[in-house]
């Protein structure tokens, strides 16, 4: 392991291989930059090439602009990716945290029961998802999206961060029992704190999926009120005609929240991870 | 007054029986050592007396009230563990300061105690330091502290000193002597070191497999083993045993001595070869082959015995234990 790190071949080679799938993941996201700079034609003359004087163009974001509701539809997507994930982490880490620390009848069975989401795809149950929500009047609302995704989040949460709780030090939270800490407070003053690494784990892996989504948006909430982005951005797909100016510059927009929650995230996820091997 | 009276308690987690019938006093003031091999149930015992775990039967009585019902931190006890278990979020005096102001205890009290506790631990210059800028052993005292703040009925330890390197150790154990002299309170002290126990305690509770073999004074422990598990487990090396049919023909029983009680003699009983010396300058420890059973021998003063040798070992047959097949004491 350790020789396998120092050799330089391997040092090297894996060096090589990392920038290689850097650059292929990267390749998609940089052709829609580039494009979403050119004019119409220029796009399609000549779909890698970078903008020119010639070739240059912002038509697709004054498009975007016009279209008017752009900013709603990104408020929409910001508002149930951040509340979704705002509830994914907390109930997760509350159920993870009472299936680790308190034993109790059904214990296992519960904890089996909540993983067992992680294998059956949300989408099987859409048609009875769509009749709850006409049932309920959540039907265009953002709620019903919101729920949806904090209910396709919380399996994979669960089991995650309960694996993590399991390791945080029992003498830590007796200490706090004996000082007469409530079991609120220790979770989430003495516990929480600890497994924030694995918090960011979860938000990462829910939150590319919840901002992505057109499935749910399209059949939950599609009027121009809660439209997300993803949504949104389709209008400029039509079946004939295509305003790819738009398309690009729309999805151009759509990546950088996105990106900036990330780097928030994968911080935490960085310290923690270093914080542990060092200690 | 008795500081802490258990009465027939009994642990169980689903089948396994960890604590089994314990029955024990602890007296005002007393330092109480419970010692006993890995495993035994030593924490699950201290943990139920904290309240930490409810035992599945039996009373507990702290300073005369009984507490089964009672949380942890209405006890009246104050814990000590192996891992310090210091909040990483507070600092020094935030650590000692939690639970005082959990119990609505007016500033100018938790003031007052956290300066006694740090003068007598040395911590005032790391008061407003976090838990991981300190080294082991000021964590170590950072716990201790912690727990002299509360100014508990009951002190509980558990293996406090574990984590800490030889020579910390000698002096974290001096020092929880002197805090037991200077507070006068009654402590609880868990250990699966034979030489903490006996050198710490009052009274030693020996454990094994969740029962209590034996509980008296070291000395008592030591020169009055009521059974084979408690002469070999007290005492370093640790008491020799044989048949003792091989010394005294038609003896049925097992015979114990203890490694300081043999000596070389010329006509000794024991015709043994040298395996193993240890020279300490003070001491020599000679371990030795006798038939099949090792042997150890810690000899007064330096000896000139080399590996391989053959040496004859005697002792007097006074100083001599017999136990039964059962490895109960027979005289
Ligand atoms: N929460 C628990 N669930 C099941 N078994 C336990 C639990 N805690 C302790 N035990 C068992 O109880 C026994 C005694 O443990 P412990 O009190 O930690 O021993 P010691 O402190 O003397 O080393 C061990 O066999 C351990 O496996
Ligand atoms: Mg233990």
């Amino acid at each position: 392991m350790n020789q396998a790190r120092t050799n330089p071949l391997n040092t090297t080679l894996m060096h090589g291989a990392l920038i290689l799938y850097t650059l292929i993941a990267l390749f998609p996201v940089f052709i829609i930059l580039i494009n979403s700079f050119k004019e119409r034609r220029a796009i399609f003359r000549d779909p890698l090439g970078l903008p020119d004087a010639e070739s240059f163009s912002t038509i697709g974001y004054e498009t975007v602009m016009k279209q008017g509701d752009f900013f709603l539809y990104f408020q929409n997507s910001m508002i149930v990716t951040v509340v979704s994930l705002f509830f994914i982490l907390l109930f997760g880490a509350m159920a993870a945290y009472a299936l680790s620390e308190y034993r109790f009848r059904g214990n296992m069975l519960m904890g089996l029961y909540l993983a067992l989401g992680i294998m059956i795809p949300i989408r099987i149950g859409t048609v009875a998802i769509l009749e709850l929500m006409v049932a309920t009047g959540l039907v265009n609302t953002l709620w019903a999206l919101i729920l949806v995704y904090t209910a396709q989040g919380l399996p994979l949460a669960v089991f995650i961060l309960s694996e993590f709780m399991r390791q945080v030090s029992d003498d830590l939270k007796n200490a706090g029992r004996i000082d007469g800490l409530s079991e609120y407070t220790i979770f989430f003053r003495l516990v929480l704190p600890l497994v924030r690494p694995a918090m960011a784990t979860v938000a990462v892996f829910n939150m590319i999926p919840i901002w992505n989504d057109l499935w749910f948006p399209l059949i939950l909430a599609p009027s121009e009120e809660t439209k997300t982005l993803t949504l949104g951005s389709q209008v400029f797909i039509g079946q004939f005609v295509t305003d790819w100016n738009a398309v690009l510059s729309a999805l151009s927009m759509a990546i950088l929240p996105v990106l900036v929650l990330y780097v928030i995230f994968s911080r935490q996820l960085i310290r923690g991870l270093t914080s542990g091997a060092v200690k | 007054m008795t500081a802490l009276k258990l009465a027939n308690v009994n642990k169980s987690f689903g089948d396994v029986h960890v604590l089994k019938d314990i029955s024990l006093e602890v007296e005002e003031g007393e330092f109480v050592v419970f010692v006993g091999p890995s495993g035994c149930g030593k924490s699950t015992l201290l943990r139920v007396i904290a309240g930490l775990e409810d035992a599945s039967s039996g009373e507990i009585h702290i300073a005369g009230d009984m507490v089964n019902l009672t949380p942890p931190s209405k006890r009246g006890i104050a814990m000590v563990f192996q891992s310090y278990a210091l909040y990483p979020h507070l600092n020094v005096r935030g650590n000692m300061t939690l639970a005082l102001k959990q119990e609505r205890q007016p500033k100018s009290v938790i003031e007052d105690r956290v300066r006694k506790a740090s003068d007598m631990l040395d911590l005032a210059p790391y008061l407003d330091r976090f838990p991981s800028e300190l080294s082991g052993g000021q964590r170590q005292r950072v716990a201790i502290g912690r727990a002299i703040v509360r100014e508990p009925k009951l002190f509980l330890f558990d293996e406090p000193l574990s984590n800490l390197d030889a020579a910390l150790r000698m002096n974290t154990r001096i020092e929880i002597a002197n805090l037991h002299r200077q507070l006068g309170a009654s402590m609880i002290y868990v250990t699966h070191d034979q030489t903490e126990a006996m050198t710490l305690a009052d009274k030693i509770v020996v454990l094994r497999d969740g029962q209590v073999e034996q509980i008296g004074s070291p000395m008592e422990l030591y020169n009055n083993p009521i059974n084979q598990f408690v002469a070999g487990f007290l005492g370093s090396p640790s008491m020799n045993f044989f048949p003792a049919g091989l010394i005294n023909a038609g003896d049925h029983h097992i015979m114990g001595v203890r490694p300081e009680d043999l000596f070389i003699d010329a006509n000794g009983k024991l015709e043994t070869t040298v395996s193993h010396v240890e020279h300490l300058g003070g001491d020599t420890n000679v371990i030795a082959q006798f038939g099949e059973h090792q042997i150890a021998a810690r000899l007064f003063g330096q000896h000139a015995v080399a590996e391989g040798e053959t040496i004859r070992l005697s002792f007097n047959p006074e100083s001599a234990y017999s136990f039964d097949d059962n490895g109960i004491r027979v005289n």
